[in-house]
């Protein structure tokens, strides 16, 4: 059914993909390299997005996620470079699949141990906790001089992918776009899904949901994890694009760009996050060509925002979010 | 005699130097709507909490369906069958009022952990719902968000999402608050039908609702029952009229 959201959706999709083909025909891998940064950052929001937008979990603390799947990339592409095995002899990796699945289980699980603590509180504490964590992950980075510390970590060569050369920037975004593209149809089908409906319905009233007989705090910490491991995907193709990892992938100025992201976009829109990220970008490099003090005039947008239309951009050109 | 759904004994709650429950006892039985009356501040709604597992009681026993439920949370106590609406309604108010009653009839199939099918096209959430929905008289506004609901609409869709729980019990804290009379009329005759579902434990304000419901009433006051008995046996003892009904007897 093309609705009005769906068409706006298709159109952003479409934009994404048709920009980079033309810059690539026209020479310009410059602006393919850009649309690869739209489609990543798009992709790490729209993991905190089904924390954020469907379940209300305002997480501080997405940076460590992000950086965790960043670090995945780096160490494993390290290690198979240097021939050098890892912790318990196993050797690294330099095939993006694999590096994907490593990234997203490290952090799940240390998803599965921040939530659980986390999700004990809600509100303000539940911000300041998931920050307090991401905090401990990037001082961890940072005194951990085995890859890099505070200078981080060189990819040299950027990791593989079967069939494809990773190094050309088209072929990199490629792979990018489709991760994002299925990325947002897996979350499209949790959102419509059973467990999608018990998450936002706790968002909207936890008590009403523990009052049917279903456990709030079980469906948070599932979403969280969830969330917390496409996140750490986005990380893994960050750190492969820039061909570098460094604490600042963990920072909490990360956390909030993610949290901005999809205010910028929609909160808890399916394409909210892509909207947001390619809005970001845009600024970015448009104000950033102007003046280094381009994040004044972020803020500006940001404020009119939040000020005059809520639903972000999606909200403005496809109107109100529409629950079934 | 049959054993009761629900068995509270001598319940104790105190904040502080306030015993808002002080020994409470009660009991509902199969069949019956029993329902819970007394002043403003008399500690209904604290028994209400400790019932459904939201306030810990410091001490006594609450046993509900043959079985001490004093450990369980709120959503266990759910899953055993306590079915509960909520003085202020209590509803997920973005979705509709389908998805909200879809949203119980999961519940009680016990699977929120399904993460790949739609649950618009899973006849087996939309048609229990719908059907419950056309039972309480909202099927015309199955597709509304709840936020979009009449307040009277409000408390049907809360009753309709006890109903779907298939609950043992039924715990309905004032139904009848904020309905205009005809509403009232009409709450009153579809409880009527309830209790032949599962028993009520009715806490309301509305003496018409009350005196035309009940089998039996308990009256709180100060956190203690100080009587219990038929609608005529609590008319007519002369504590229960000083303390409270004044006027309504």
């Amino acid at each position: 059914m093309l609705t009005r959201e769906n068409t706006v959706n298709l159109v952003l999709a479409l934009l994404l993909l048709v920009a980079p083909l033309a810059a690539n025909a026209l020479g310009q891998p410059f602006y393919v390299t850009l649309a690869t940064r739209i489609a990543i950052l798009a992709l790490a929001a729209l993991g905190l997005n089904l924390a954020l937008g469907l379940g209300g979990l305002v997480s501080f603390g997405h940076a460590a996620f992000f950086g965790i799947g960043g670090y995945a990339a780096g160490i494993l592409s390290s290690h198979a470079l240097s021939y050098e095995p890892m912790m318990f002899g196993l050797s690294g990796t330099v095939q993006m699949p694999i590096i994907w699945i490593v990234a997203a289980i490290a952090a799940g699980l240390v998803a599965l141990a921040i939530g659980a603590i986390s999700l004990r509180t809600s509100g303000v504490y539940f911000i300041m906790i998931t920050l307090a964590f991401a905090q401990m992950v990037y001082y961890f980075a940072i005194s951990w001089p085995a890859y890099g510390g505070e200078d981080g970590l060189s990819i040299l060569v950027r990791n593989q992918f079967p069939g494809l050369n990773t190094m050309k920037p088209l072929s990199f975004f490629l792979v990018c776009y489709v991760v994002l593209l299925a990325s947002i149809g897996l979350f499209a089908l949790i959102r419509a899904s059973r467990f999608g409906a018990a998450l936002q319905a706790a968002r909207q009233n936890e008590t009403r949901v523990a009052t049917v007989g279903i456990h709030p705090y079980r469906i948070r910490l599932t979403g969280f994890v969830i969330s917390a491991m496409v996140t750490a995907l986005a990380g893994a193709l960050y750190a492969d694009l820039n061909r570098f990892v460094s604490p600042s992938m963990l920072s909490w100025h990360m956390s909030g760009e993610l949290i901005v992201l999809i205010i910028l976009g929609g909160t808890g829109r399916l394409f909210g996050p892509l909207a947001g990220a390619a809005l970001y970008v845009a600024f970015e490099f448009a104000l950033g060509g102007l003046t280094e003090r381009w994040q004044f005039f972020l803020g500006l947008i940001l404020l009119g925002v939040v000020l005059f239309a809520r639903g972000g951009l999606l909200g403005l050109l496809a109107g109100k979010a529409k629950h079934g | 005699m049959v054993e009761p759904v629900l068995q509270i004994d001598n319940l104790v709650k105190a904040f502080g130097a306030l015993r808002a429950t002080d020994g409470v006892s009660l009991d509902l039985r199969p069949g019956e709507i029993h329902a819970l009356i007394g002043p403003n501040g008399a500690g209904k709604s604290t028994l209400i909490h400790q019932i459904c597992g939201t306030v810990r009681p410091d001490s006594g026993t609450i046993r509900f369906a043959g079985e001490d439920i004093g450990a369980l949370n709120t959503a266990e106590r759910a899953q055993k069958g306590l079915g509960r609406t909520f003085q202020v309604s209590s509803l997920a108010p973005e979705f509709s009022a389908l998805r909200n009653v879809m949203l119980a009839v999961q519940a009680k199939q016990g699977s929120s952990f399904g993460f790949f099918r739609p649950v618009m096209r899973d006849s087996s959430l939309v048609d229990p719902a719908m059907a419950i929905l056309e039972r309480v008289g909202l099927a015309d506004r199955a597709r509304l968000p709840a936020a979009e609901l009449s307040h009277g609409e409000r408390r049907q869709l809360e009753i309709a999402m006890a109903l779907a729980l298939q609950s043992k019990a039924f715990l309905l804290d004032e139904p009848m608050a904020g309905m205009g009379p005809e509403g009232s009329k009409r709450l009153t005759g579809f409880l009527d039908e309830l209790r032949k579902e599962a028993p009520i434990l009715l806490v309301e304000h509305d003496m018409d609702a009350v005196f035309a419901l009940a089998d039996r009433i308990s009256v709180l006051v100060y956190g203690k029952v100080i009587a219990t008995g038929t609608v005529d046996e609590i008319r007519s003892n002369p504590t229960v009229r000083t303390a409270y009904l004044g006027d309504h007897a």
